[in-house]
């Protein structure tokens, strides 16, 4: 079937416990897990569909729809939430139009949250495409997203 | 500044170390390193200084931190920018840069060496002593520091079961939370039948709040390698996990390297250091679920299945991995197992209290002005981790609680700050030692929203086998939902302790048997605060958006304009030298007006359960001047 699929699954040809590194290594490639890719993981490892769809879906980490060529990741940790976190991304997701879990139609930007990232000591913080941001205010905040048409000032 | 020079040090030859960890990369210090590499060169000082990139040293916030040794100047906030400074000034001619000094969080004093500042003071830092100070992407670092030094003697010097003897002297106990003896948990290993066993090590940091097991990875990887060597000796594995957590891109980067490098020098793979023992490591990266966190879970998740906890018995050590002998111990624990081995188990023992031994690691941050990693002797009071080595509550606010161990964790008063923390205390006390995140919250934090948060957590995390935990952690949600929206009901109180119970004690693993604790503390300690959101719709923390309201106080609204053109939902009226008037039923109580009201002003005013008087429509604003 898919060539590209077929190649980053030889690898774990016969090695148990394979399934979750085989659905991270196909996410890190295509961006997500689409219906596709698991009919071919399922048929590779000889396992119902239904069960790969369990483990996937039991995970933060996977996702069954394309994300945005940016991804926002805002921490809802706790020393994040004493410090204004909430505020945050509130104001990110008013920048963005979209809500925590969604995707702007253009594909331009993935909300998401973490529920911690382990930067407790730059809270509140967030990440824009595995850049960490810490120390975040809601002005600061904004600003990064500046250049998004709607929104006057910033 | 004259001490300094009178020293001596300053121009002796030295090492600049950066903090490259998760904190300090995020504010450029891979750049500040690069630039100090590139001046030094440019001022022919590279024979005299060597430019050192190291792991986190826990004091993320003071970060990017670079310090200069052996003289010991610490500079904090360090940008790219300060590079050109600290090279031709300190570096060349022997004047370090005091704008870039720490300062006290107290008396505002500049403190150039880092042993003089008090939050490294207080500390003792046996198993964070490599943090900050070798370089995590080479080995050899680590070993000049007395790395590996522990894995010679266990596998050279001693049998397991003389291994499994010492670490049970030394009386070291499991840092993930539990406190279980680990000489204990390795003996169970080590005795039960079968050849084939298995090593884990638990890097999968999921509680919100902690962060020193992505330090030590981060900045001592090889640590926990030895520690994990010395442990699958002691229990006779010959294969390891280290199940980590995907959200820490950089200390599972550091990982790849410190294994990659133990595996070329011998130290992991066939007949370790010719000993006859064999024993590899391989990295499980984990997917993003708390529960993980959990024992047999975390094995399922290897397995490749959900991740979700099945009764015990049989133990892991019975019956684990692939159905297979295996200990599992925590990034902390097996970060100390060195420690013990190369200073003996006595050493280790005469550290701690009379059932807890060692140090414990917490992850000090909230509203205290020193946040970072704290490592101390167990048995340490609370007041001294957040007032002595934290400096305090910043801004002239109040102390209100501490909450320890995370969302399995409580709520402690300022009445037991002055509790000795050790696994006990902690446990009398309604909390947990858990993974050792102390967050301190003051006056602003609103304790029933704070439950709520840590439910909003657990909830979500709970994988819904055991429907107390599935439907309890719910329902004691929406209890606590409608308190801080003002929706609170009598009886909310009774109801809420029960379910708390009937969750505690009718879950199988852990996550549910102590996702209640939040709660229970706070309904223990900090009672009259429910009662108050729930008979006066008042919120005395004035932290839960629906039962605050903003007002614009006529006396001192000077018709700037600058709240109405920021409110997003267009809630204000009023115009130039007009008194601004908040239309209440738009609000949406986002707090931006009282936010960017200039300071001078003070015009905007939150409170809880009154109503102020204000003028219905935009007036003529009050001449002052």
């Amino acid at each position: 079937m898919n060539q590209e699929l077929a190649e980053i699954l030889a690898p774990y040809k016969g090695r148990r416990g394979s399934l979750i590194p085989i659905l991270q290594a196909v996410q890190a490639r295509l961006g997500y897990l689409p219906e596709e890719a698991v009919v071919q993981i399922a048929r590779f490892l000889g396992t119902p569909e239904s069960e790969i769809y369990g483990v996937l879906t039991f995970y933060a980490q996977f996702r069954t729809s394309p994300v945005g060529r940016n991804l926002v990741t805002v921490c809802r940790g706790t020393a994040c939430h004493v410090r204004g976190g909430a505020r945050i991304l509130e104001e990110v997701a008013r920048r963005l139009g979209i809500k925590e879990g969604e995707t702007s139609p253009d594909l331009e930007y993935s909300l998401e949250t973490v529920a911690c990232l382990g930067c407790c000591a730059l809270a509140p913080t967030m990440v824009i495409n595995s850049e960490v941001h810490g120390q975040m205010t809601t002005k600061e905040a904004a600003a990064l997203f500046s250049d998004i048409e709607g929104e006057g000032q910033g | 500044m004259k001490h300094l020079e009178d020293s001596g040090h300053v121009n002796s030859r030295g090492t600049v170390f950066v903090c490259e960890g998760t904190g300090c990369i995020s504010s450029k210090s891979d750049q500040v390193r690069a630039g100090l590499e590139g001046e030094i060169a440019r001022l022919g000082l590279a024979e005299a200084f060597k430019v050192k990139p190291t792991g986190c040293h826990g004091f993320c916030q003071q970060g990017p931190i670079v310090h200069v040794e052996p003289e010991g100047i610490f500079y904090t906030h360090v940008r790219p920018e300060d590079v050109r400074e600290i090279s031709e000034s300190h570096l060349r001619d022997g004047k370090p840069v005091e704008r870039l000094f720490y300062r006290d969080q107290v008396t505002g004093t500049p403190i150039p060496y880092h042993r003089d500042i008090e939050f490294y003071k207080k500390q003792q830092r046996l198993v964070l002593h490599n943090c900050g100070n070798v370089d995590p992407e080479d080995i050899d670092d680590y070993s000049t520091s007395g790395g590996y030094e522990a894995v010679r003697k266990a596998l050279l010097e001693m049998t397991p079961e003389q291994v499994i003897e010492e670490i049970k002297h030394s009386g070291l106990r499991g840092r993930g939370g539990a406190g279980f003896p680990t000489g204990l948990k390795w003996e169970f290993c080590r005795k039960a039948p079968g050849e084939e066993k298995y090593m884990i090590c638990n890097a999968d940091e999921g509680d919100p709040g902690a962060f020193m097991d992505r330090s030590i990875l981060e900045a001592d990887p090889h640590s926990v390698v030895e520690g994990m060597t010395i442990a699958a000796y002691a229990i006779g594995a010959t294969m390891g996990y280290i199940y980590a957590r995907a959200e820490y891109p950089l200390a599972i980067r550091r990982l790849r390297i410190a294994l990659r490098q133990a595996q070329q020098y011998g130290l992991l793979g066939n007949s370790i250091l010719g000993s006859g023992f064999d024993f590899d490591i391989e990295l499980k990266e984990g997917a993003g679920a708390f529960v993980c966190g959990e024992e047999t879970a975390l094995m399922a998740s290897i397995e490749g299945k959900r991740g979700m906890p099945r009764p015990r018995p049989p133990f892991p050590a019975q019956s684990g991995l692939w159905g297979k002998p295996t200990n599992i111990n925590n990034v902390k624990t097996l970060a100390t197992i060195p420690v013990v081995i190369r200073q003996g188990a006595e050493a280790f023992a005469r550290i701690g209290t009379a059932q807890s031994k060692g140090t414990a690691i917490f992850a000090l941050t909230g509203k205290v002005a020193n946040n970072g990693l704290v490592e101390v002797p167990m048995g340490t009071t609370l007041s001294t981790i957040i007032y002595e080595i934290g400096g305090g509550i910043p801004d002239g606010k109040r102390f209100k609680a501490v909450q320890t161990g995370g969302p399995s964790g409580g709520c402690l008063p300022a009445e037991l700050l002055d509790l000795p923390v050790d696994y006990e205390t902690l446990t009398q006390a309604g909390s947990i030692m858990g993974s050792g995140g102390m967050i301190v919250v003051d006056e602003d934090t609103c304790i029933v929203d704070f439950a709520r948060f840590f439910l909003t957590f657990t909830q979500a995390e709970s994988c819904g086998k055991c429907a107390p935990c599935r439907v309890g952690t719910r329902k004691m949600l929406d209890i606590l939902e409608r308190i801080t929206r003002g929706g609170g009901q009598e009886g909310d109180i009774d109801k809420l302790q029960q379910l708390a119970e009937t969750v505690r004690d009718g879950s199988l693993c852990a996550l549910g048997g102590t996702a209640p604790n939040p709660v229970l503390t706070t309904l223990r300690y900090f009672r009259s605060e429910y009662e108050e959101h729930i008979r006066n719709q008042r919120c005395p923390a004035l932290a839960c958006k629906d039962l605050v309201s903003y007002y614009i106080l006529a006396d001192k609204c000077q018709g700037c304009m600058i709240c109405l053109r920021n409110c997003p939902v267009g809630a204000i009226r009023g115009d130039k030298r007009l008194v601004h008037v908040i239309d209440q039923s738009k609000c949406t109580h986002c707090g931006t007006c009282l936010d960017v009201c200039p300071p001078k002003f003070g015009a905007v005013t939150k409170v809880s359960g009154e109503d102020i008087e204000v003028p219905h429509d935009p007036i003529p604003v009050k001449s002052s001047k």
